[in-house]
């Protein structure tokens, strides 16, 4: 099963590297793994996909609150959460093919916010299916690139993951 | 006060009641070594490769309970040390290592004897920093020490730029008496709730087993798990690691479990309904095939490491804290809990345990006109009277010391148990010697692991450590022979050297004691002459019986009541070799 684990980890050179190196060293998968400071720069938070069944993600999770830079994490796979994602998506286009385009990234609540005479740059924002969905509802030879950022995601409610 | 880096290091060392350090100088170390070379307090053990520096200092750390800590320099130095540290780490020792690091401004040129150690340690270390700024080093310092020593230990790796510990730059110390990590809180008592829930499975159990390990040596409470063991009269069985933390001579203790664990222990775990597992890891070589792995019982464990709890089996009821509080819990629920444990139940189980003990797993042939290694390990314990430190390698002659030297106190057995590191009796041994001066402390090695820190000998005599070196010579690699001849048809690849050095010449070159013994008659009075000669480091080298197994032994992939018990004598690979 698909899991969100959302880590606040010290901001200090090498946290990343703990993180990495631990998922490596005992084989388990990342899918994805964003991480940027927090309105307290001392501290990062990092959301970190992963997949496995319950006795992995256990281990994870346990080998994860191990790490000492690791100050406090959350598995957000058991409770009720908002997630997205950024895409940037560039597209070749003609003129047959730019209205076309633009209404299907209007459909997916795209913005165009690069354009020359044969690109759009397409953003994009939503939970990762959603920008599958979009990837696969164009032409895959107009696409010239794709970059994303991994989910990121919050818990829904009052409460959060703060110190 | 105002000092450098390099005398902030020595003063934190000093400050935090370092007594040794072990170490071996080199360019980045070196204004760090001119101050200790200005002071006494910090005795500095110089050994001849920084392996050597790391298994020494574990050792002293295993011998009494307090951090060891190692000096090495960049690049190689630090590298040399890495097999050390892993060692330290897979046994949960405290341990602080400081690396030299080339000067902060050259760092990732790929300098001379530059590596970057925080990231090659980094899978075997607890934690490790790397400090940039000359104000950093006693916080850092006092960190390391904190987290080396609390929760479940290990080693902390701490390296220090050449240009930190600058004698010219000079900055106020204060040695910090406090360190508060926010996102380091190392757990404390066990949960009340679910030590009742234990407590009272435990009574209910018919066929109760206690499995306990070195997270009790570690966690100081063998007192705690030897009264509640004798007030429950349940058997016990102790880990590799955890020998010594119940009293082996003990009626209760029913020896090793595991791989080469007694025969009694391991079908004892196997039929049991409950198992209580004390400072455990259920580490591949007790549990053997996992999916056999006591099918019948319900699973209490009490460890320090959420981690490591339900990492490989699953178990019932999970209790995180720290094993000498929690079993101060257990001892008040058991003496307040209305339940006993049936009389009738227990008197049956222990009558069957007996049963499987009248099998004599561990018998071998005394009548053999061969040194038997068994034996020797035997008559070192009378000798001793069971009072030694005991450092072994890792092999044939690691597993004869677990089986026939009966520890009946905790961090007398000192040996690497997760790693599996040869070389590492020795060192070990002149660490365990520097630690209690006054006491016997005997490495039982063999040909093949003794030559992995042989250069050693030469610290034992600059720091007159006289140690014994117990050298069990099968003139084979016994351990990977037995598993060749297992399960390889005996096919013996390179399990055997050519050429094996005279160690008795080589013991002397040293400046030490070489003796040679060849018979089983000459193996008592060879012991007690090394033993007689109380200042001086003593190689004895007995020729042992070159085809000789450790049983009972569980193959790779079986289950505890697979076990194999010994063969007859008059095997073929005897008749071959003879």
């Amino acid at each position: 099963m698909r899991h969100i684990i959302s880590i606040l980890i010290e901001n200090e050179a090498g946290a990343l590297s703990r993180v990495a190196g631990l998922f490596s060293a005992r084989g388990y998968n990342i899918e994805s793994l964003t991480v940027a400071p927090t309105e307290d720069i001392t501290l990062s938070r990092m959301t970190l996909v992963t997949r496995g069944n319950e006795e992995v993600i256990e281990q994870i999770t346990k080998q994860l609150n191990k790490l000492i830079d690791i100050v406090k994490l959350i598995d957000l796979a058991e409770t009720s959460h908002v997630e997205r994602e950024l895409m940037l998506v560039k597209v070749k286009t003609s003129i047959e093919s730019r209205e076309e385009i633009k209404r299907l990234s209007d459909i997916f609540r795209g913005k165009v916010i690069d354009v020359t005479n044969n690109s759009y740059v397409i953003e994009m924002t939503g939970a990762s299916d959603k920008l599958d969905a979009f990837v696969n509802a164009l032409d895959e030879s107009s696409i010239i690139e794709t970059v994303r950022s991994g989910p990121t995601s919050m818990s829904r409610g009052e409460h959060g993951l703060h110190l | 006060m105002e000092l450098s880096g390099g005398q902030i290091v020595v003063q934190c060392l000093k400050d935090e009641g370092v007594e040794y350090l072990f170490g071996y100088p080199g360019g980045a170390v070196l204004h760090l070594y001119d101050a200790i070379f200005h002071q006494d307090d910090v005795k500095h053990i110089l050994v001849r490769h920084e392996q050597a520096a790391t298994h020494a200092a574990d050792a002293y750390a295993r011998a009494t309970g307090k951090p060891g800590v190692v000096l090495v320099t960049s690049g190689p130095g630090a590298t040399n040390a890495v097999t050390g540290i892993a060692t330290a780490y897979m046994d949960s020792i405290p341990m602080v290592v400081i690396s030299g690091q080339v000067p902060t401004a050259v760092i990732g040129s790929d300098a001379f004897q530059e590596v970057d150690m925080v990231g090659i340690t980094r899978p075997c270390v607890k934690h490790n920093f790397l400090v940039k700024d000359v104000k950093d080093i006693a916080e850092t310092m006092k960190k390391a020490f904190y987290i080396a020593t609390t929760g479940r230990p290990g080693p902390v790796v701490v390296d220090i730029p050449k240009d930190i510990t600058d004698p010219n730059v000079k900055v106020t110390y204060k040695y910090p008496k406090k360190v508060k990590i926010r996102s380091y809180s190392p757990a404390t008592k066990g949960h009340p709730g679910q030590i009742k829930k234990a407590v009272d499975l435990l009574l209910h159990a018919h066929r109760p087993m206690i499995y306990s390990g070195g997270g009790v040596v570690l966690g100081e409470a063998s007192a705690e798990l030897t009264e509640m063991t004798r007030l429950l009269n349940y058997p016990i069985t102790n880990t590799l690691m955890g020998l010594g933390a119940y009293p082996a001579t003990d009626k209760q203790f029913v020896g090793m479990l595991g791989m080469h664990g007694t025969y009694e222990a391991n079908l004892a775990m196997h039929e049991s309904d409950v198992i209580l597992a004390i400072g455990v890891r259920f580490d591949d070589r007790v549990t053997g095939k996992l999916a056999e792995f006591c099918p019948h019982a319900k699973i209490i464990h009490i460890d320090i490491d959420p981690a490591s709890i339900s990492k490989t089996v699953k178990v019932d009821i999970p209790i995180v804290g720290e094993v000498k509080l929690v079993l101060k819990q257990f001892l008040n629920e058991i003496k307040e809990h209305k339940k006993k444990p049936s009389k009738k139940a227990l008197e049956a189980w222990w009558s069957q345990i007996e049963q499987w003990r009248d099998a004599n797993c561990l018998e071998f042939d005394r009548d053999s006109e061969q040194i038997k290694p068994q034996a020797v390990v035997e008559e070192l314990y009378k000798i001793t009277k069971g009072e030694a430190y005991i450092t072994s390698d890792v092999g044939q002659h690691q597993m004869y010391a677990a089986q026939f030297y009966h520890f009946d106190k905790p961090r007398r057995w000192i040996n690497s148990g997760g790693l599996g590191t040869m070389g590492f009796g020795l060192p070990a041994a002149i660490g365990a010697k520097l630690a209690h001066p006054d006491a016997d402390v005997a490495c039982i090695t063999g040909e093949a692991s003794i030559q992995m820190c042989i250069q050693e000998l030469a610290t034992a005599l600059q720091y007159n450590t006289p140690v014994k070196i117990i050298n069990l010579n099968n003139r084979y690699m016994g351990m990977v022979r037995q598993w060749q001849e297992f399960s390889y048809e005996s096919r013996y690849s390179q399990s055997y050297m050519d050429t094996i050095p005279d160690f008795v010449a080589l013991a002397e070159a040293y400046g030490h004691v070489g003796i040679r013994v060849e018979k089983p008659e000459d193996v008592r009075p060879a012991l007690e002459k090394a033993f007689a000669l109380k200042d001086r480091t003593v190689f004895i080298d007995f020729m042992t019986d070159r085809t000789e197994n450790v049983y009972p032994m569980i193959e790779s992939g079986k289950g505890h009541q697979e076990m194999t018990l010994r063969v007859a004598p008059g095997t073929p690979l005897d008749r071959e070799l003879a």
